[in-house]
């Protein structure tokens, strides 16, 4: 890495607190946001992806620690207090949730929600702030923003609302957005348009984090692709290296279990034959290995280290050989 | 399409409007307060005035000497009486349950946002002041600070915030966990910020409906005051004091008790009748 990343995540680690003991959601992660680039994060539900990212904006439930390192250009993001996380959010760094139906506050204004932020922080004017709103929803692709400011959000359909939701998250212009499955509520038509309001804001040197298990989303706007497995990152790679030659088997796994369009349709979808393990179940080796297809008797006494070139880093004993065709 | 918007209580307005027992109760209400505000100007007699030209002191009520609602037992009118002591009923009742709700509202949003540790000990130190028996309370303050209008205010407030701040409490806690309070968290508003825009706007329709219900405890518990001889001070007088004092005198003069009641139980019957229509008006379940 030449440049100083953006978000540098080292060895974090988040911790539950439970009636059954410490439950481990994410083990050992490491990972870095450079400035202006899309990283995704791919995993299925439970597999810590967004708690991860919960636990740099120090939005872990109550039960909920992380330990190692994160830092937001050099800032210290783990055990910070309350107040020095406040300054970061909204102006370094922003998050859009998953369900737009309920990120916004039913009874406030659109105006008012989108320029909260900026006149509290003193930063604007309201007359400024206001012009900067309508500005954000028309950038956002929200029809006639001078009266939508002055509607309320049950006025508003879920797409709109999605978009409301990242002008809101872009107001004060940060660096960093951290997407938490921004489309997964949304119909397909609609997430097209969110995802085209996210591509516009890269454009604009932003730099996103989207964390999501659909893979075209993924293939849409991602550089790089980070899969993650029951806490774990599996394998890293560019987006490109990473759809044309999986090298860990869960990862080809789950490009194969993606319904196509072209070619032969197969009779059935193609699935992963187990379940992933559970988040307290401390087994020792791959926490794959018991649903791989290529295991071996190292897979299950030995935990293997993420490992390779920068740009495509696997966590596997067993590889799958570049050139690989599925 | 409506681009204004429709907010919360314009909404609700229009829900109650169409709830007719419950504007009756308002209108009724409103009268009640035009009348005890004119009431008193319109006699000829003021609220200390003992009428010796009376036959006895006590006299029923006639139109022809002008005490249309009788004389009480020391011959003051009672018409002014009953009009006045309304005024300070309804004063004392707005004004402690607006000090409760201040107070509640604030307490109970910050400790169910907070939560954790700052919830456990906002909330014992509630649970404290509730075990501490209140009329106890409001009688040491009495005769510590001697009686004034203000210190009923104070008194009845101090002891009506707790209640509120229970309930606004168990709001906020369900509120706390929501998707736009972690949005609004993302980006970058300070808590009390989110308290006052997020969290309490969302606990108004409760709390509208709480402090309704509220004013008539605290017209009773003024009247209970009074009764004890702790209330407001000759020669004002408030609801309370006029119902105790014509409870003394209703086998000789009833009209003593029945006038004060009657305003009384009206002013009452009406809150909570305006009481259940806003609950059903604030309801977003309604929409």
């Amino acid at each position: 890495m030449n440049a100083q990343p953006l978000l540098d995540v080292r060895n974090l680690g988040v911790e539950f607190e439970t009636a059954d003991g410490t439950v481990r959601a994410v083990t050992d992660v490491s990972l870095e946001v450079m400035t202006g680039e899309c990283l995704a994060i791919v995993g299925e539900s439970g597999s810590g992806k967004s708690q991860l990212f919960l636990a740099c904006l120090g939005l872990l439930a109550a039960n909920g620690r992380a330990v190692g390192s994160a830092r937001l250009l050099g800032e210290e993001l783990v055990d910070r207090t309350e107040r020095d996380l406040t300054a970061l959010r909204g102006t370094r760094v922003a998050m859009v949730f998953q369900d737009p139906m309920s990120t916004l506050t039913p009874h406030l204004r659109i105006g008012r929600q989108l320029t909260e932020l900026l006149t509290d922080r003193g930063l604007l004017g309201a007359s400024e702030a206001r012009q900067r709103a309508v500005a954000a929803l028309h950038s956002v692709g929200i029809p006639e923003p001078e009266s939508r400011l002055d509607q309320y959000p049950h006025e508003l359909s879920g797409g709109q609302r999605q978009r409301v939701a990242i002008a809101m998250a872009l107001m004060a212009g940060p660096e960093l957005l951290i997407a938490d499955e921004p489309t997964t509520a949304l119909d397909v038509t609609v997430q097209a348009q969110v995802l085209g309001v996210l591509h516009a804001a890269r454009k604009r040197g932003l730099a996103i984090v989207m964390i999501t298990h659909d893979l075209g989303v993924v293939a849409g706007i991602a550089d790089r692709v980070a899969v993650m497995y029951a806490g774990r990152i599996v394998e890293m790679a560019t987006a490109a290296a990473l759809f044309e030659e999986p090298a860990h088997p869960y990862t080809a796994a789950l490009l194969a279990s993606v319904p196509r369009l072209t070619g032969t349709q197969p009779e059935r979808l193609a699935n992963i034959e187990g379940q992933p393990p559970r988040p307290h179940e401390t087994a020792p080796g791959c926490r794959f290995a018991p649903r791989c297809p290529s295991v071996r008797d190292l897979c299950r006494s030995t935990e293997p280290a993420l490992q390779g070139a920068a740009d495509c880093r696997v966590a596997c004993h067993a590889p799958l050989p570049q050139g690989w065709v599925r | 399409m409506n681009s204004a918007g429709r907010g919360l209580l314009a909404d609700a307005w229009r829900r109650l409007r169409r709830n007719r027992a419950a504007i009756a109760a308002l209108a009724m209400l409103s009268a009640l307060v035009v009348a005890s505000l004119v009431g008193p100007a319109l006699s000829k007699y003021s609220i200390d005035h003992v009428d010796w030209t009376l036959a006895s002191l006590a006299s029923p009520p006639s139109l022809e000497n002008g005490h249309w609602f009788g004389t009480d037992s020391n011959g003051r009118d009672l018409f002014v009486r009953v009009w006045s002591g309304t005024q300070v009923s309804l004063l004392v009742a707005l004004l402690a349950t607006a000090v409760s709700l201040v107070i509640g509202v604030a307490w109970g949003a910050t400790a169910g946002y907070l939560g954790g540790r700052v919830d456990d000990w906002m909330m014992r130190f509630v649970d404290v002041l509730y075990a501490l028996p209140y009329m106890f309370f409001v009688i040491i303050l009495t005769v510590v600070f001697g009686r004034s209008l203000f210190l009923i205010f104070l008194a009845i407030g101090a002891v009506g915030w707790l209640t509120m701040a229970r309930i606004v409490r168990g709001q906020a806690l369900s509120l706390r966990h929501q998707p736009f309070v972690d949005a609004a968290i993302t980006l970058g508003l300070p808590a009390h910020r989110i308290i006052a825009r997020h969290i309490v706007p969302n606990v108004v329709g409760t709390v509208i409906v709480y402090a309704t219900l509220t004013v008539p405890q605290v017209i009773l518990f003024e009247s209970f005051l009074s009764f004890l001889g702790l209330g407001v001070q000759e020669p004002l007088t408030s609801l309370g004091r006029l119902v105790a004092e014509g409870a003394a005198e209703m086998e000789s003069a009833p009209w003593q008790l029945l006038v004060p009641s009657a305003v009384l139980a009206t002013i009452l019957l009406c809150l909570n009748f305006l009481g259940d229509g806003l609950r059903d008006a604030l309801d977003p379940r309604q929409r």
